[in-house]
């Protein structure tokens, strides 16, 4: 049976059916159950986001606040992951994980290799990403590929609820680390959810609009402004493909390579910067593998290369907009 | 005046359906019209059929156009008896059209909802629509569920109130088959039946739903009235098992498409959208293991392991079986070595999915057999 909830309530209910189900998940993070001085009571805080309220009362102890030093804790999760537990843990802003580098990319993403496939790291490390509220340069940044650089960890970014249970589900119980990007203004976004636990497998790409004029490729947040671009192009009977990759490590590429094949256009949208991004990285892969099928050259919708601005305007100036992604695809159409 | 004016509009297809795009009308204006015949094909994101009409006369009017997108309850055409002026007509579709509210702005929300029952540690997902005196019930086939009889349901109330059901393991049904035996269905189904206090009822079964019908009509023939089988397992032993194995073991959309297109005979019917419903219902914890205990106690190999066409000889039930003639799953020969008694409707343009392909004639066959 499935109703209408928020991304908010489908992670929340994502912990709570996994928590129910195997006694080793455990929560840990920044104020995830109260915050400082608070007695934790069912109606605590739950979160700078408030993703986390309401479980305190019902899993207590295997909700961990924890101290405001996020290469301690993150080193915490992963250690306890690798004795048998699966922490998730909740980084707030994807900008601070720069603190805990050596944690995730020497030790997490190298562990199953470097002890030759006898140790297993089943860590979740949840974190917000993403511009559009003003939080200025280090609040904001959208860092994911960052992560996709390292082999032996995976990154997962969902766009609706559907995906953001089943993709956290699948993510608890993967034994690799996963890095699970949540853009900071999709949590109130809402849709149908199933009421029973379920799984959606990594690197299988969601086809959200068929379509045989222009591919566009996107993931996270970005996804829905190509919808909202695809529409208003269905409008001028031009039919757009949209694929949202869900998972960036590990890639479907395969979908985006079989609807290039189809179209012969590509157009990428990504709210990362553009040098060395997924953007870029998809649209390689596509100049490789499917040269021949290209009828046009591929396009990428990235902010500048430049740190994210504080001012609103010049914010809303350097994401990428339905506009900017209809102005793209109408490019690869001339001729 | 608007008596001898009916309306066609856009149908309700199943519990989600909010709108659906007009595809080309299949019968033009001025042409008359007898009641069941398709008129105008309606496209949602699921799937596509053709629209039938309730009443006889002139198509006078196709007020909507192909290629519109209209929501619930949209005026579609209209049908009228001789005598309307054209005046008369334009008055009464101004009428309609100023009155009309689509269903997602009206404040009551009057679509068919569905309820459980719990019997043991199951809780069973079913859909009642109908207010007569007799009870029939749907049975859906493998991997299926209470949608499968979308385009059924509605029309096959006239003189039933018709249940359709989510089988144990499938829909919205506790995801638990016990033993995986069509006896362990059968016997769920029973339990669920004395809950609603239904002694008796005219049973529909499509595929292994049409089994698990032949396993109560075996163990309870007191509360079969009549049976009716559509591309039934149960009547023979050949089955297409890569079928079903393919269907259980695929994980993601390129491995499942291939094989849901088995079920139609026009296999561009199965849409993304209807291989994305169904992933999500495979995705669900337990669905997995419940359809490979089902598939267990179902098949060996390539053979049915249970065959109930004895049922059909010994009891003394009326029986009605259709096959669509193109079905890839389960041959249309086992409708060839049937009892005498057993009335038999072979659908030349069918699939397996002949309930929902061909639906209109399927309806008005069942709807025949419960009027004798």
């Amino acid at each position: 049976m499935a109703r209408n909830i928020t991304i908010r309530e489908a992670i929340r209910e994502a912990f709570d059916q996994e928590m129910e189900r195997d006694s080793t998940v455990i929560l840990m993070g920044e104020d995830i159950v109260g915050g400082a001085g608070s007695p934790g009571e069912d109606d605590a805080w739950g979160g700078v986001m408030g993703i986390h309220k309401g479980l305190f009362g019902k899993y207590g102890k295997r909700m961990l606040d924890t101290p405001l030093s996020e290469s301690a804790y993150i080193g915490a999760a992963i250690g306890a992951a690798a004795c048998g537990m699966r922490p998730v843990a909740e980084l707030m802003f994807i900008d601070f994980l720069g603190v805990c580098f050596d944690q995730i990319f020497n030790q997490a993403a190298k562990f199953r290799y470097m002890f030759g496939g006898k140790a297993e790291t089943p860590v979740v490390i949840r974190t917000m990403y993403g511009a559009g509220i003003s939080a200025a340069s280090q609040h904001s940044q959208t860092l994911t590929p960052i992560f996709t650089h390292i082999p032996g960890i995976k990154v997962v970014c969902p766009s609706t609820p559907y995906d953001a249970k089943g993709l956290m589900i699948q993510s608890i119980r993967d034994n690799d680390p996963v890095i699970f990007c949540e853009h900071k203004n999709i949590y109130d976004f809402s849709g149908d959810v199933p009421t029973e636990s379920y799984t959606i497998p990594f690197a299988e790409a969601n086809i959200l609009r068929e379509g045989s004029d222009v591919t566009i490729v996107s993931y996270g947040l970005m996804v829905h402004r190509a919808v909202e671009a695809a529409n208003q192009l269905a409008k001028d009977g031009i039919e757009c493909e949209v694929i949202d990759l869900r998972t960036l490590s590990p890639i479907d590429m395969e979908t985006v390579i079989e609807s290039v094949e189809n179209t012969g256009k590509l157009v990428v949208v990504d709210e990362a910067n553009p040098r060395c991004s997924i953007a870029s990285d998809i649209s390689a892969t596509v100049a490789q593998q499917a040269f021949n099928d290209l009828k046009a050259p591929i396009e990428m919708v990235t902010p500048p290369h430049t740190p994210v601005p504080f001012s609103p305007d010049l914010e809303s100036f350097y994401l990428p907009s339905s506009e900017k992604i209809v102005k793209s695809v109408q490019k690869t159409l001339i001729n | 005046m608007s008596s001898n004016i009916k309306v066609i509009t856009m149908p309700k297809w199943g519990l989600t359906m909010k709108e659906g795009s007009v595809g080309d009308w299949l019968i033009e204006e001025g042409i008359t019209v007898d009641s069941g015949m398709e008129v105008v094909e309606v496209e949602t994101d699921k799937i596509t059929s053709a629209v039938e009409v309730s009443d006889s006369g002139i198509l006078r009017r196709t007020v909507a156009v192909s290629g519109e997108t209209l929501p619930v309850g949209a005026l579609l055409g209209v049908i009228t008896e001789e005598e309307v002026s054209d005046e008369e007509l334009d008055d009464f579709i101004q009428k309609f059209q100023d009155n009309f509210v689509p269903e997602e702005d009206s404040e009551e929300d009057s679509a068919p909802k569905t309820e459980t029952v719990q019997i043991g540690e199951l809780t069973l997902n079913f859909l009642r629509q109908g207010d007569a005196e007799k009870a029939a019930f749907l049975l859906h086939g493998f991997g299926g569920d209470l949608n499968n009889w979308l385009f059924n349901h509605q029309a096959l109330i006239s003189n039933r109130t018709v249940i359709t059901i989510d089988l144990p393991g499938h829909g919205s049904s506790s995801k638990d088959v016990g033993n995986g035996s069509f006896g362990f269905m059968a016997e769920t189904i029973l339990q669920f039946m004395k809950e609603l206090d239904i002694m008796e009822a005219d049973w529909v079964g499509h595929s292994m739903g049409g089994a698990i019908a032949l396993q109560l009509a075996k163990s309870h023939p007191e509360m079969v009235r009549s049976l009716t089988l559509i591309g039934s397992a149960g009547l023979g032993e050949e089955i297409n098992g890569d079928y079903l194995r393919g269907f259980t073991q695929s994980q993601s959309r390129r491995e499942l498409k291939p094989f849901v297109q088995q079920l139609f005979k026009d296999s561009s019917l199965v849409t993304r959208q209807l291989v994305e419903d169904l992933l999500k219902f495979k995705r669900i914890d337990g669905v997995q293991v419940c359809l490979q205990t089902i598939m267990d106690c179902f098949i060996d190999g390539d053979k049915q392991v249970e065959i109930l066409t004895n049922v059909l000889e010994s009891q003394d039930i009326p029986a009605l079986v259709i096959w669509g003639k193109e079905d890839r799953i389960l041959p249309v020969d086992h409708a060839g070595s049937l009892p005498n008694q057993v009335q038999v409707k072979i659908l030349e343009d069918g699939g397996h999915m002949v309930q929902m392909e061909n639906a209109s004639e399927v309806n008005r066959i069942i709807n025949k057999f419960w009027e004798i």
